[in-house]
Formats: C-alpha cells, structure tokens, sequence
C-alpha cells in the first residue's frame, strides 16, 4: 500500500517536472517555430492565422511561393555566398594567427612576452561596439595594395570584413588556456631531438588541440556570421553584402511583405540551426569554456 | 636547461607577430583613436582640416542645467491663469535663445520638469536624445542583468536534473542562441504586432478576452520593456550554459552529505549550490552587463530608437551620428562615454564582489 502511494507519487512528480521542462521549451522555440510555418503561407493567410494555434502547424494554403518570391525580390545566393566566405576565411584565418600567438605565449620564453601578454588581457575589456567608429575613419582612409597599383579605403571590400576580425584576445586566450594544460615535457623532448618551433606547432601541438579549435571556431562563426553593426556601416555595394544586411531588401518596404521575410529568416537560420543541432554538445560546451576566464 | 630550450626571441615574436600586430591596428588603435577624435571636430569626410576641440564635444553631450520657472504674474502681482485655471508660465526659450543673463541656458532643451508649488523645476541638456539613450541603455542593463541572470540560473537547475531526454531540453534553451539577433528582432517585430498580433491574441485567449490588446512597440511606456522581455529570451540559454559548467564543478560529496544532514531542498541550494557558484555568478554579472551595455541590433531593427526617443540606447546614437551623420567624433565621445561606463562598472562589480578577507 505505502509502496504503491509512493510510486504515484514519484510518477506525478516525474510528470509534473517534464511538463515545466516543456512548458519552457515550448518558450523558446515558439518564434521559429512560427517562422518556419508562416514561411509558407501567402501573406494574407500568415496574417489571419495569428489568431489561433493554425499560426504553427503547415495548413491551409501551402507553398514554397515566399521562396520563390524572395529569390527574386533579393540575390540570396550572393548574400549567402558573401556570409559564407567572409565567416569561413576569417574563422580559418583566426585559428590560424590566434593558434600561433597563444603557442608563442606558452611555450616560448621571449623579451616582452609578459608586458604583451597583459595588454592582451586588457583588451577583453573593450566592447567592439566602442572602437567601430574609429574603425570606421580607418577603413575609409586605409591603403591597400590592389591589381593596379595602392588603393585607398577598404569601404565596400571583403578585407574589410575580415581583417579586423581574425585576432582578437578571447581567441588567444583560449589557446593559451589550453595549451597550458598540455604536457611541457612533450614539447621539451621535441626540442632536444632537434625539431624546428615550426615543426613543434604543427606536428605535436595542433594535432592535440582539437577542442579548442572547435571551441575558437564555433564562437568566431556565431559572431561572424551574426555580425550587423559593422557591416552594415562598411558595405553598401550589392555584391559583397552579408546576409543580416541583406535584410534590408525586404524590411525597406512600405508594405513588408511579411511571408517573403518569413521565407528570408528561415533560409539563413536554419542552416545555422542544423549546424547546431548536429553538434549541439560541442557549441554548448564552447560557450560554457568562456566561463573559464576570470 | 629546460629555460635554455624554450628561449627564442625570434621565434617567439615571430609567431605571436601576426595576431599582435592585429590586434594592435584593428583593435588597440581605434580605441586610442576614439579618445582622439573625440577632442576634434573630425567627420568622414570633410573638405576642412580637423581641428582640436578640446571638451567641446562632451560638453555638447553631458551639459545640464538646473532652472526654476516661476510664474507670470500681473501688474498687481497675482499670478496669471489660463482659462481652465492653468498656471501661466513665461516661455522656455526666452531663457535658453541668446540671452546675455542666463549663458548657462544657451541652447539647451527641456529634458524634464515637475510642478513645486506654484513653481515647475525644468531640468535641462544640451543634448535630450543623448541623455534618454544614456538612461535608457542603464534601465537596459539594470533591469537585463539581474532578471537574465536569475533566470539563466533557474533554467540551469531545472536541466542539471538527471532524467530522461535532458540534453534535448538543453539543446532547446539553448537554441535562441545560436540565431542571429537580427533575425530574432525581426520576428518579435512580427510577434509584437498590434491589435492582430501574435503576443496580443496570445494574451486575449489565455485570459479569456480580457487583455486589451497592446501597441507594445508603438507605445513609450512599453517599447523598451517589449525589447528587454525579447533581447531575455534570446540571451538566457548562454548564461544558463555557464552556470550549468558552474554548477557541475560542485562535488556530488557535499550533496550527499546534505542529504544525510537531511536538509531541505532551499537548505541545500543556500548552503551547498550558492557557495559553490560564487566565482561563476561574478563572471556571469560582468558578461551580460557588458553584453547588455551593447545594445544595438535590436533597436536598429525594431523601433529605430522611437517612439519618442523611449528606445535610444548609446550604441545606437554613436551608428546614427559617426555612421549616419558622419560625425566621427560626436560617435567616437559616445562611444568614450560607453566605455567608461561599462570600464568603471566592471571595476565596481569586481571591488563589490572581492574576496573578504
């Protein structure tokens, strides 16, 4: 009798903990739920079906029409191109230089190495937001060497969009956080057999540095790839706008035409979202790793 | 011998060269930059030769002045009424346009004022839009920060439970994350919508009709609470992340112990979790007040800093002057201004939250 009481009970509490849980997640997913549907509803019907539960379920009048409409509307594709590169070449760019420096850090003894090191960490205290003014004068005035000759400005470039974003002090840091745990007598059996510093970093230490990389990789993605403010102020030619700002086309509208904007956001967002949820475990734990810090 | 093998003053600079020259250019040079311009009268642009302003800028920004208005009053000195009895008051302007007794008035505008007997106190600035954007973006961050925080350590709790499909759940919350804020405003831009909109028939159905539907961004009294509820919901899996990794570094021991103590669920949360998750709750207050400082996308995307300035926040006034303008330096001094702040906030949590010894 008592077991029997206690079982219902610890099954009501099973059931009311997974309805909280639900009840939340139903919360978050809610919006994208709702534009992944009113994607393919025409305008008129994505409005009225607000009204009820209709507005997340695919009924009524389905199509990939907003699609279609939205491809003609906008160059998606070279949008998504832009994003794609510009992200793809600074990540790889990021690991790269950040990788380098952080190595340098750790595991060379070099005049200055300490007084460079927490400047470094001063920097972390600068929010992008405060230096993208200046910047901005910068990248009108910078030179660049081009197919003819030294040009002036880097407005309206992919450099622009990349450059200023391959170092950046969280990224060394979580180089140097790692590397720091790994075994120093590694490196030092490396060194007297003979191997170049070169040779250290590619052969022994990269190879070993797999988590971190995932980790400086996802981060710099998500801010690449979700970057507004910046290019928005630096891009205006069609042809090397980034998908966030190809957003313009559709929101510039009198009449926003609320299906072919649906259609946009789900078309740059669930890649992202796909990408995510195959490697869920690894984005989550990259995030948590800025938590070390401090 | 160990110091001897790792010495290497070339290949040190070498490799750490690119990433330090980097960051130099793109990232400690601009700020210096910022600090410079904001003394110039510098722009994008400009036919005429920078020149040194000295605080002008920052005085064109943060000037206030304090002023009492006092009422007109007739010949035999009883105070002027209109005809619903109002009190007569004489105008603003005659104070603050080119008058030789009040210098400290020059060109300012009424911020804000309140009635003191037959009085009205006017508080004014050089600059309204700039001081609502400087309030505003601090109720952001003042109501943001402690709220998100507190959530994101609910959130966290509820998924460190050990069942069934947690790490789905997990996945879920964390979702909003991962998408771009710029797509999250758009579609609480949508959400928000008034009269028909989706959070307005929400609202009606699960109060049975009672709710009057909301102009929620059309309206100054609840745009910047609309922006704050949604930039909440997309920011809250990343610090419930960061508490997870906080709350799993506590040893399993100390749990057990309280529950051979037999302490209650509250018990163990005050005197085992909290203790444990100090360091974690520093960290995660510094991150989302700096995050929080930042503000811009969604304001950019959903209400442009209107209705009635209710929404200007800093980062977005520096994009409307040094981008929008092109007025580097009246963008680069807001953006000096934020940087203090965020700087001297930051310095402040740390001394608050110091190790007592």
């Amino acid at each position: 009798m008592m077991a029997a009481v206690s079982a219902d009970n610890r099954g009501l509490r099973l059931a009311t903990r997974y309805a909280v849980l639900l009840l939340v997640a139903i919360i978050f997913v809610f919006p994208l739920l709702f534009m992944a549907m009113s994607s393919l509803k025409p305008d008129q019907q994505l409005l009225s079906d607000t009204d009820s539960l209709r507005a997340f379920l695919p009924v009524g009048d389905i199509s990939f029409n907003n699609y279609f409409a939205a491809f003609e509307r906008a160059p998606i594709g070279v949008f998504v191109f832009n994003s794609v590169l510009v992200t793809g070449i600074t990540v790889v760019l990021t690991i790269l230089v950040c990788s380098l420096a952080g190595f340098a850090f750790v595991f060379l003894d070099w005049t200055g190495r300490g007084v460079v090191f927490s400047i470094l960490l001063a920097t972390l205290i600068i929010p992008y937001e405060t230096i993208f003014i200046p910047l901005l004068l910068m990248a009108s005035q910078l030179p660049w060497i081009g197919t003819e000759g030294i040009e002036i400005g880097w407005l309206n470039t992919y450099r622009v969009q990349i450059i200023p974003f391959i170092a950046d002090g969280l990224s060394i840091f979580l180089f140097v956080q790692f590397f720091k745990d790994l075994p120093r007598e590694l490196i030092e059996a490396s060194r007297v057999e003979g191997a170049s510093w070169w040779f250290i970093y590619r052969r022994v230490v990269m190879p070993l540095s797999g988590p971190v990389i995932a980790t400086a990789a996802i981060l710099k993605f998500l801010f690449m790839y979700n970057q507004y403010l910046w290019p928005l102020m630096v891009v205006q030619a069609e042809e090397i706008r980034p998908v966030m700002v190809g957003l313009g086309y559709f929101t510039d509208q009198l009449n926003v035409p609320w299906g072919e904007v649906m259609a946009y956001l789900t078309i740059i967002t669930i890649p992202v979202l796909a990408f995510y949820l195959s490697l869920q475990r690894v984005f989550i734990a990259s995030v948590a790793s800025t938590g070390v810090k401090g | 011998m160990a110091s001897k093998l790792t010495r290497s003053n070339r290949a040190g600079w070498l490799m750490a060269s690119p990433g330090i020259a980097l960051i130099a250019a793109f990232i400690i040079l601009p700020f210096f930059l910022a600090f410079t311009f904001s003394l110039t009268n510098q722009r994008l642009a400009s036919p005429n030769p920078t020149k040194y302003v000295g605080f002008e800028n920052y005085r064109d920004l943060l000037g206030l002045a304090y002023f009492t208005l006092e009422p007109e009053r007739d010949d035999a000195g009883a105070v002027v009424r209109s005809a619903d009895g109002d009190i007569k008051y004489p105008r603003l302007r005659n104070f603050t346009r080119n008058n030789p007794d009040y210098p400290n008035l020059q060109g300012k505008r009424e911020w804000f004022s309140w009635q003191s007997g037959e009085n009205r106190k006017v508080v004014l600035a050089s600059d309204v839009v700039f001081m609502k954007a400087l309030v505003n973006t601090i109720t952001f961050v003042v109501v943001v920060a402690p709220v998100q925080a507190g959530l994101a350590l609910i959130l966290a709790l509820l998924i460190n439970q050990k069942l069934r499909g947690i790490s789905l759940f997990r996945a879920v919350y964390f979702m909003p994350v991962v998408v771009s804020i710029v797509v999250v405003s758009l579609l609480w831009r949508f959400i928000y919508s008034p009269g028909d909109g989706l959070l307005n028939n929400l609202l009606s159905a699960l109060t049975f009709g009672a709710f009057t539907p909301q102009d929620w961004l059309g309206n100054p009294s609840t745009a910047l609470g609309s922006i704050i509820a949604m930039s909440i919901w997309q920011g809250v899996g990343f610090h419930m992340v960061i508490w997870l990794s906080g709350l799993q570094t506590i040893s399993p021991t100390l749990y057990e112990a309280a529950q051979i103590e037999g302490s209650s669920k509250w018990q163990t949360f005050r005197y085992v979790t909290w203790p444990g998750l100090r360091n974690t709750a520093i960290l995660i207050l510094i991150v989302i007040t700096m995050q929080a400082f930042a503000l811009f996308a969604q304001i950019e995307v959903m209400t442009q800093g209107g209705p009635l300035d209710s929404t200007q926040v800093l980062v977005f006034q520096a994009f409307e002057r040094g981008y929008g303008k092109q007025d580097i330096s009246g963008g680069s001094t807001i953006s000096v201004i934020l940087f203090i702040i965020v700087l001297s906030v930051s310095l402040l949590q740390r001394w608050l939250t110091r190790e007592k010894k």
